[in-house]
């Protein structure tokens, strides 16, 4: 089986988050950077496809050359080869339209991204490059075991889960439940000295123009003041939820 | 031309944020100076779409639709978006129209934005306001295609009565659901319980209730409110609580009118997980914990004392209000 592993190069997830050039951009300014943790329990399941069913794992990513650090962890994670599409991602249909062309190019068998990053939240991408290959989609995936070509999934809807069955080849949008927090691999200096050996390729952009495009940013309007309440007074709780803030 | 919306249900019934969706679009189509369409599957007395602007839906009456299959019912949406001109087309933010919106996007070539939380703006080209960073900021999105896709965050436009008369049309469709690949074999849901995504009210627990055996408490709270349980992350990891219920930047984001957090200290992922619920409680032994900034209403107190007396008051403010 070869497996495609989609990899959002994202702001830590503790990241104060501001903007710069009059609003326009994300201030990057003392950020780290790290594998968006949708992405990342994707890439962990994959290892285990690699390990137990003898799988192929590359990575793609769609960014300029800043991404390299965060596709590099990928790599000394287990991925075996990093597939770097050298492109400014600006919009979710354009990165779909690039990942699509990778995908098809490489004739994967299972695709695997996080169900949104955490930076735009677009939560588009997967669908996207499902529908521009033909390849059968579950999103908001939590569980999946793959045997030949038949695919079981679990997919999280609101309030429950659902069972699917499927066959390859699919794409999936991720997330935690795919594989344990504790299941993820943290890389191993072994893990990290074989990365810097493996193929990172470098690839042309393909998609011409843009569906939409961030214009400008703004923050939340600052919060006023927590108001306490008394634990012996719980009254007054219930009467300011309800007379004040009418939430109840 | 048009402004289609899909409007979701469930057993017949549409879903809140369908209905919410429903208003958006109607907020749209008085922008555009247009026709209100709707696309519905297999839901009971559609013409009450009527009431949120609503002029005409299409409602799909087939047994292969009963169950969701988001291909077959993105093909559906499309097919009636190319009959009738749609230039913008509304989605709710639910698991299902997530799923089908990307899909509908590539059908149409589309643009598609998601969570937005406000109106299209038209002074700048076709604009909207959507929360990014996990509703750690908010960006200003300029649409450029022609077909444009609007996925409308839950609890942010808000449901609003604009009364039409709507003509209901039996839709008939050649798409198959199953022509395509993916077969749903069994679903798991509490019917029980109010989930999080519809929810108004939501309690969560965090690792101040010492154990998953405490979860009672938070449960009889949220059955008294009528309200979803949820969980911080770290609740989740230790596996005292399904991941269904971890929210915040890595779980599930809540946009609940009321959000009530007990034992949770406040890390900045789970605060942007909540941000975008509209008034939040938080109950927690230590004052220096980092919720008490987020929160517009606070306890200082333990959990073990404050939630029975609450629940107690609860069941009796209810007991009078009913």
């Amino acid at each position: 089986m070869k497996i495609l592993v989609c990899i959002s190069h994202v702001p830590d997830t503790t990241s104060k988050i501001n903007f710069t050039d009059n609003d326009t951009k994300f201030d990057t300014n003392g950020v780290q950077f790290i594998i968006n943790p949708n992405d990342e329990f994707g890439l962990t399941r994959a290892m285990w496809f690699k390990e137990k069913q003898g799988a192929s794992v590359d990575v793609v990513t769609v960014g300029l050359k800043d991404t390299e650090p965060t596709i590099r962890k990928t790599l000394a994670i287990g991925a075996d080869q990093a597939i770097r599409v050298d492109v400014e991602p600006k919009d979710g249909f354009q990165v779909a339209k690039e990942i699509a062309k990778v995908a098809k190019d490489g004739n994967y068998d299972l695709i695997i991204a996080g169900r949104e990053s955490i930076d735009y939240n677009g939560g588009m991408v997967p669908g996207m490059v499902a529908k521009l290959i033909g390849a059968n989609f579950i999103n908001t995936c939590v569980g999946l075991e793959v045997e030949g070509d038949k695919a079981t999934a679990i997919r999280e809807i609101d309030g429950g889960k659902e069972t699917l069955t499927t066959t390859l080849p699919l794409v999936i949008g991720g997330q935690k439940g795919l594989v344990e927090e504790s299941d993820l691999k943290i890389p191993n200096m072994r893990g990290i000295m074989m990365a810097r050996k493996k193929p990172l390729n470098v690839v042309e952009p393909v998609a011409d123009g843009l569906s939409t495009e961030a214009k400008s940013f703004s923050k939340p309007a600052p919060k006023g003041d927590v108001k306490l309440v008394d634990a012996e007074n719980i009254d007054e709780l219930i009467n300011l939820l309800h007379n004040e803030a009418k939430a109840i | 031309m048009s402004v289609l919306v899909y409007t979701e249900s469930e057993n017949g019934k549409f879903k809140k944020a369908a209905l919410e969706a429903a208003s958006y679009a109607k907020g749209v189509a008085k922008q555009l100076e247009t026709e209100t369409i709707a696309v519905s599957f297999n839901a009971e007395n559609a013409n009450d779409l009527g009431t949120y602007g609503v002029d005409k839906v299409f409602n799909l009456t087939q047994d292969d639709f009963a169950k969701f299959n988001a291909e077959a019912f993105a093909d559906v949406i499309s097919e009636v978006a190319k009959a009738h001109e749609a230039s913008v087309i509304i989605v709710s933010q639910s698991a299902n129209a997530k799923y089908l919106a990307p899909l509908l996007a590539v059908n149409l070539n589309a643009g598609y934005a998601s969570n937005v939380v406000e109106l299209p703006s038209h002074e700048e080209g076709f604009t909207v306001k959507r929360t990014a960073f996990t509703n750690k900021a908010f960006n200003q999105t300029l649409m450029t295609t022609d077909v444009k896709i609007i996925g409308v965050s839950s609890n942010a436009y808000g449901v609003h009565e604009d009364a039409t008369e709507a003509t209901v049309e039996d839709y008939q469709t050649e798409v198959r659901p199953g022509d395509n690949g993916i077969e749903v074999q069994s679903i798991d849901k509490n019917t029980n319980k109010v989930s999080i995504a519809d929810a108004e009210i939501v309690v969560s627990g965090g690792r101040g209730l010492k154990g998953p055996e405490n979860w009672h408490l938070i449960e009889d709270l949220a059955e008294t409110l009528g309200a979803a349980t949820a969980c911080s992350k770290p609740v989740s990891d230790m596996g005292w609580r399904p991941h269904g219920e971890h929210v915040g930047q890595t779980g599930k984001p809540v946009a609940s009118n009321l959000y009530i957090a007990i034992g949770i200290s406040g890390a900045i992922q789970h605060l942007a997980g909540i941000n975008a619920s509209k008034v939040k409680v938080v109950i927690n032994n230590d004052p220096e914990a980092p919720f008490f900034k987020a929160a517009d209403y606070g306890i200082v107190g333990d959990a073990f004392e404050v939630i029975p007396k609450l629940t107690e008051k609860l069941k009796e403010f209810k007991a009078n209000n009913a």
